[in-house]
């Protein structure tokens, strides 16, 4: 863990007027102030998303389905439409959007409780149908939004609220691996993971999503980027922190790179 | 319309649904709701519709939900057990303010609360009809879709195993009809970048941190939206005899059928019977049936389960005569309603019973 801290003094003000969050927003985040906690990887994992979207010119024709986490704030800040769906059931309302708008361009934006917890078989099961759909994890191994205890992807030895000793196989079972699973299904056409906790994995997590969304306009198939993000809230660590322990804690559970292309 | 045709209640009410306008369905096989599924399977690819055999009835609900985001119009169904897993997207396609129909093939009346009370978590209702034979379920068919773009809330048709698996000679709507047009609020995407992006939302909309994004606000809406249809959807009731009535018996769907035709029979013995039947179970008709016991000493409830709507009309009455429960939950080992219970002798004893 890193011991250099930055020092920020409150007592003068800045030398030079602070950059507002709104001058570097992407267009199609309409608000870009949240109340999500400072360090949080899914503003970084939206951003990418959306930035995606505008490149490749898909703005009028998206339809993005929520889940329920701390991101699902972002279903009211973004200029795409949007269906907020229940936790865990974004896949099959993600399904009957696109059988209905074939031409449509749907994702989905879940949190690892949502998506892999909660909704387990909609995920694996528009996998295996081929849905061509593309689902966008944003996996940090807690329930952020309840305060961090342990999900289906926390991995070994994370310490959580509900795990406090770390987790341990005999008790609380192994992580699931969901890219991997969804990567062996023969519907999937694009499976990645990435991360968001440097600036090379964000440009990662940037190139996976676009190559994801270009499979869903192919009409290749189901496809699905997992975007590992920092949780320092959830995980009870400095928000400096959340890059190395992310690095340190999910990265090497859940590999990084791509594992299935079409 | 066709000429008649001897057909079974899941295809008349499958046939009814698309020409109604339905264009997308999707289902978990389960008894007796399966037919239904299979008869949409095989009708909407002629409409250019789709039908999707879901993994499990919380998919179908998500399935269904996703398509009437679209604007198209969207069904989905099962029986008790299949609408427990699915209420809790009912519940929340209620507050998103969807249109939805639900063809609810009940086994026997055990979940009339079910139906009636919205079924999930919050506090909602939503519309529920409830078919006593074929001709009519193919009529109320073609209102459910009406209604349900009309309030966009979901409805219930609620029928059991006699409806989806009988056959009955009826006239049924011929399909291949224009595609409804879609609504204004409906979703294809093409409002990205416009800077007011739609959002459909059991929340409600408006953004985040803005004025706009109220959930308080939201649900004081949904509540007054429910208080609208609740005055505002025409009550249907079926009365026959009341005016001399003695007892008035009360009974919905299939059973409702059975009842009727007691009563007559009863009459042609000299008994002063009269029926009451609700098709709109939400919303009851409270003053219609008011007005049917308005003379009447006593009012006797028949249903085949333990006591439910008696409850409804209990409070439909305020109290004004006695209102007797006379049935009693199903004794058919099948466990689908189709019981024994159901037959005119034993219905007119009960009848007869409650007027001693």
């Amino acid at each position: 863990m890193s011991s250099d801290h930055i020092f920020i003094s409150t007592d003068l003000p800045p030398e030079e007027p602070a950059s507002l969050v709104d001058d570097f927003t992407p267009s199609l985040i309409t608000q870009a102030n949240h109340h999500l906690c400072p360090g949080c990887g899914e503003p970084i994992a939206i951003r990418a998303a959306v930035e995606a979207v505008e490149e490749l010119e898909l703005a009028q024709r998206t339809i993005t389905v929520f889940g329920i986490g701390c991101y699902t704030a972002f279903a009211h800040n973004l200029d795409v439409e949007v269906v907020q769906a229940l936790h865990g059931r974004a896949p099959s309302v993600a399904t009957g959007i696109k059988r209905m708008l074939p031409n449509g361009f749907v994702m989905t934006i879940q949190g690892d409780g949502d998506m892999v917890n909660e909704g387990l078989q909609e995920v694996l099961h528009a996998a295996a149908r081929g849905e061509n759909i593309t689902c966008l994890l944003l996996n940090n191994g807690v329930f952020g939004e309840t305060g961090g205890q342990m999900t289906t992807t926390t991995t070994l030895g994370q310490r959580t609220k509900t795990s406090i000793e770390g987790r341990d196989p005999h008790q609380h079972g192994h992580p699931i691996l969901l890219s991997d699973l969804a990567a062996t299904m023969d519907g999937a056409a694009y499976v990645a993971r990435c991360a968001v906790n440097n600036a090379g994995n964000v440009a990662r997590t940037k190139r996976y999503i676009t190559k994801a969304y270009e499979s869903q306009m192919a009409g290749a198939g189901f496809s699905l980027v997992e975007i590992l993000t920092m949780c320092p809230t959830g995980w009870f660590v400095d928000t400096l922190e959340g890059p190395d322990y992310l690095q340190d804690t999910l990265a090497p559970v859940h590999n990084i790179g791509e594992l299935k292309t079409p | 319309m066709t000429d008649r045709v001897l057909i079974e209640g899941s295809e008349a009410m499958a046939r009814a649904a698309v020409a109604a306008g339905c264009r997308f369905f999707t289902g978990y096989p389960m008894t007796p709701f399966t037919e239904l599924l299979e008869h949409m399977a095989s009708l909407l690819p002629e409409v250019d519709g789709v039908c999707m055999n879901a993994e499990s009835e919380l998919e179908a609900v998500g399935m269904a939900w996703g398509a009437a985001t679209t604007g198209h119009l969207a069904a989905t169904g099962s029986t008790g057990q299949g609408l427990s897993l699915m209420q809790e997207s009912l519940s929340e396609i209620t507050n998103a303010r969807l249109p939805l129909v639900v063809f609810n093939m009940a086994r026997g009346q055990g979940d009339y609360f079910q139906a009636t009370r919205g079924g999930g978590h919050g506090d909602y209702r939503h519309i529920v009809l409830a078919p006593m034979d074929i001709p009519e379920a193919v009529e109320l068919t073609r209102l459910a879709f009406e209604l349900a773009s009309q309030w966009r809330t979901p409805v219930m048709v609620l029928g059991d195993y006699y409806l989806a698996h009988t056959y009955q000679a009826v006239s049924v709507p011929s399909i291949g009809g224009a595609d409804p047009e879609l609504p204004d609020w409906a979703l294809n995407g093409s409002s990205g970048g416009s800077g007011a992006a739609k959002i459909i939302s059991p929340l409600g909309g408006g953004v985040e941190g803005e004025e706009g994004f109220d959930l308080g606000a939201h649900y004081a809406a949904c509540a007054a939206h429910i208080q609208e249809m609740s005055a505002g959807v025409d009550p249907l009731v079926d009365i026959g005899f009341c005016e001399d009535a003695e007892l008035v018996v009360a009974a919905y769907g299939s059973v409702g059928k059975f009842v009727r035709y007691a009563c007559l029979r009863l009459r042609d013995d000299g008994h002063r019977v009269g029926y009451v039947r609700p098709i709109t179970l939400w919303p009851f008709p409270s003053e219609a049936v008011r007005d049917a016991i308005a003379g009447a000493a006593k009012v006797a409830v028949y249903e085949q389960n333990m006591g439910q709507m008696v409850e409804d009309v209990r409070l439909a009455t305020l109290g004004a005569v006695p209102v007797e429960f006379i049935g009693g939950p199903s004794w058919d080992h099948s466990g689908f309603g189709i019981g024994p219970d159901i037959n005119v002798p034993d219905i007119s004893e009960c009848i007869l019973r409650a007027m001693q």
